[in-house]
């Protein structure tokens, strides 16, 4: 059911499936490219632990800067490295990082093309107990929107380890959206990843679910409840977001006549609204969107919040129901 | 290129000011005042300070120029033009569709220009990284930093001096273009300024200051800065807003516009004439 192409963890659907947060899978990353690559640097705003880059910066203080809670200035300076020939890699949360200097990121990192690494932690509602000013739920429309700059979101760890050593080796602005809790580990080292192209994680021909983020996991559990139903769903892992897969994006519209899009993000401006845009012009299709709907998060679990939100596995599934319900009948 | 002189030197600035007219005439908007109050410095830093070579701009050894206040770009291009980076004559295309002399500097754009500024204090931080930069690379290059007054009023300068002054970034130099003005009025009506030394010495600065229109006295200001090891160096320019021009001068009006036709005619008048005083004096 699952594709086999992918070499996708075996334990999914599994009660014992091994977890781990995507920040994880960056700062390991990092590490191991610190060791490749001197002109690798690392900046952060006071969050050194909590955004991973601390074995970084133990391991290499000569290029580690440690900008205090200033993150405009964290991003201007990045912008000076790379400029200067360094590959720079500014990690704060998402809220204030692009949030907070999503004008830095404009002029100095976008519009002049230099080669800095964003990495946003802490983006969603799973950021759980720290409540709505901490959950990054707009960043992915105020990173897509910028020319010059890719954006991606990691499903899991291991993915978020692929995305770091692919965004050190690539020229230009990049973003990494990570998230704070151990999340399943859908894949594995073995599965494919390139930037720019998504996954087919499962084949179906009736719906497309198309996700980003460890959320993807809840879309994968929904997919596989809904298989006893007869309802047979194809599930894409969007990790780009910027520049879409749009050849991707076409053929699942086509070849299912439905899409729903998952992530944890506004619906406003996210990646469902990028995936529209895509459609519209191309190939017009029934879609529903699952995702915050314009409101703020709030404090509580995970879990809680997925549900209170509609992003648990019974929210997804209804929503699968609902657009397959508008589907043209041929 | 040997020293030029301390007449040549004015006679270069002077020329820079008749450019900035010309070109600010021909593009029909932009900043008058602010370029012509920084002829004086930017000669001094791309006629005798800095180390440059303006054949190979993207040469390893250089210095590197930041404009943080990218409105002020006229006079950047015209000493890029004047110092041979390109031909004079492409100072007309300023504002102008398709050309490599944006509105506001990018780096992308015009060779010579090491970053993208506009929106203000942004250079103050791209400056800090640079000269990060170097220092991991045991590079020799200094960066210099230029700022307006105004935009000391963004968060973000006082985020990037604590910073530099934080890692004693002593190849930076910092050089404030202290006019008084901005475009609501006199900055210190706007939002007060002063004490700007005290402030600067605050953040772990070694401060300077200099009447912004003695070339030489800018130019043994650098000098002093490069001695300084410890810390940056931040260099308090005073200068009169619009200078060379009479009608301009001190007037924050003329913060953010160009001269009509007539105005232009009216003020390269004035330049020439001073251009000429300059020669005799010399003789």
């Amino acid at each position: 059911m699952l594709n086999p192409k992918q070499k996708l963890n075996p334990d999914i659907g599994t009660n014992d499936i091994e977890t781990k947060a995507t920040r994880d899978g960056f700062g390991e990353a990092l590490l191991e490219l610190g060791a490749k690559d001197e002109n690798i640097v690392a900046l952060t705003g006071d969050l050194a632990e909590s955004t991973r880059v601390l074995p970084f910066a133990e391991k290499y203080p000569e290029r580690f800067i440690e900008c205090g809670v200033a993150e405009q200035n964290m991003m201007g300076v990045a912008a000076g490295l790379a400029l200067a020939g360094k590959i720079p890699f500014a990690a704060s949360y998402a809220t204030f990082s692009p949030g907070r200097n999503w004008d830095q990121l404009r002029v100095s990192v976008c519009y002049s093309e230099a080669n800095v690494k964003v990495i946003g932690a802490h983006t969603g509602v799973s950021v759980g107990p720290d409540g709505a000013t901490h959950q990054a739920l707009e960043d992915i429309a105020i990173t897509r929107v910028l020319p010059n700059l890719t954006v991606i979101q990691p499903c899991d760890s291991i993915e978020a380890a692929k995305a770091t050593t692919a965004i050190a080796h690539l020229k230009g602005p990049h973003y990494l959206r990570l998230t704070r809790e151990k999340t399943p580990l859908i894949t594995t080292t073995d599965s494919p990843f390139t930037i720019g192209k998504a996954n087919i994680l499962k084949e179906g021909k009736d719906v497309v679910l198309i996700g980003c983020g460890p959320l993807l996991y809840n879309g994968i559990k929904a997919a596989i409840e809904l298989e006893k139903e007869n309802i047979h769903v194809l599930v894409i892992n969007l990790h780009t977001i910027k520049p879409l897969d749009e050849e991707t994006i076409i053929w699942a519209a086509k070849l299912t006549g439905a899409v729903v899009t998952l992530e944890e993000h506004q619906i406003h401006g996210g990646m469902g609204s990028a995936v529209a845009e895509c459609l519209a012009t191309n190939y017009p299709v029934p879609q529903e969107f699952v995702g915050m709907n314009d409101s703020f998060g709030e404090s509580g679990t995970p879990e809680e919040l997925w549900e209170k939100y509609g992003m648990g596995v019974e929210s997804i599934k209804q929503t699968i129901k609902k657009v397959i319900n508008r589907k043209v009948k041929k | 290129m040997g020293k030029l002189s301390s007449t040549e030197l004015q006679l270069t600035a002077n020329s820079i000011r008749q450019n900035i007219i010309k070109m600010l005439v021909e593009a029909g908007s932009g900043h008058s005042a602010g370029p012509l109050d920084m002829a004086d410095v930017f000669t001094a830093l791309y006629f005798d300070v800095m180390n440059i070579d303006p054949h190979k701009p993207d040469w390893q050894e250089r210095d590197w120029l930041i404009l943080s206040c990218g409105h002020i770009c006229p006079v950047l291009y015209a000493t890029l033009a004047e110092r041979g980076y390109f031909p004079v004559s492409e100072l007309k295309t300023l504002r102008k569709l398709g050309t490599r002399l944006q509105g506001h500097p990018h780096n992308l754009s015009l060779p010579g220009i090491e970053t993208t500024s506009g929106p203000l204090s942004q250079g103050s931080s791209q400056a800090v990284g640079v000269a990060l930069a170097f220092r991991m690379n045991k590079q020799k290059n200094r960066v210099y930093l230029v700022m307006s007054d105004g935009e000391q009023q963004e968060g973000q300068t006082w985020e990037a001096v604590m910073l530099a002054g934080k890692e004693k970034l002593h190849n930076l130099t910092a050089i404030i273009d202290r006019n008084n003005i901005q475009i609501d009025g006199y900055t210190e009506d706007v939002m007060p300024l002063d004490d700007l030394r005290a402030k600067y010495e605050a953040f772990n600065w070694h401060v300077l200051e200099v009447d912004g229109h003695n070339i030489s006295a800018i130019i043994n200001a650098y000098h002093e800065a490069e001695a300084i090891y410890e810390k940056p160096t931040v260099i308090i320019a005073h200068t009169i807003p619009g200078k060379g021009v009479e009608f301009m001068e001190g007037k924050y009006e003329w913060h953010g516009k160009p001269p009509k036709p007539d105005e232009a005619k009216i003020a390269l008048q004035e330049l020439r004439t001073l251009q000429g005083k300059i020669k005799s004096e010399h003789e």
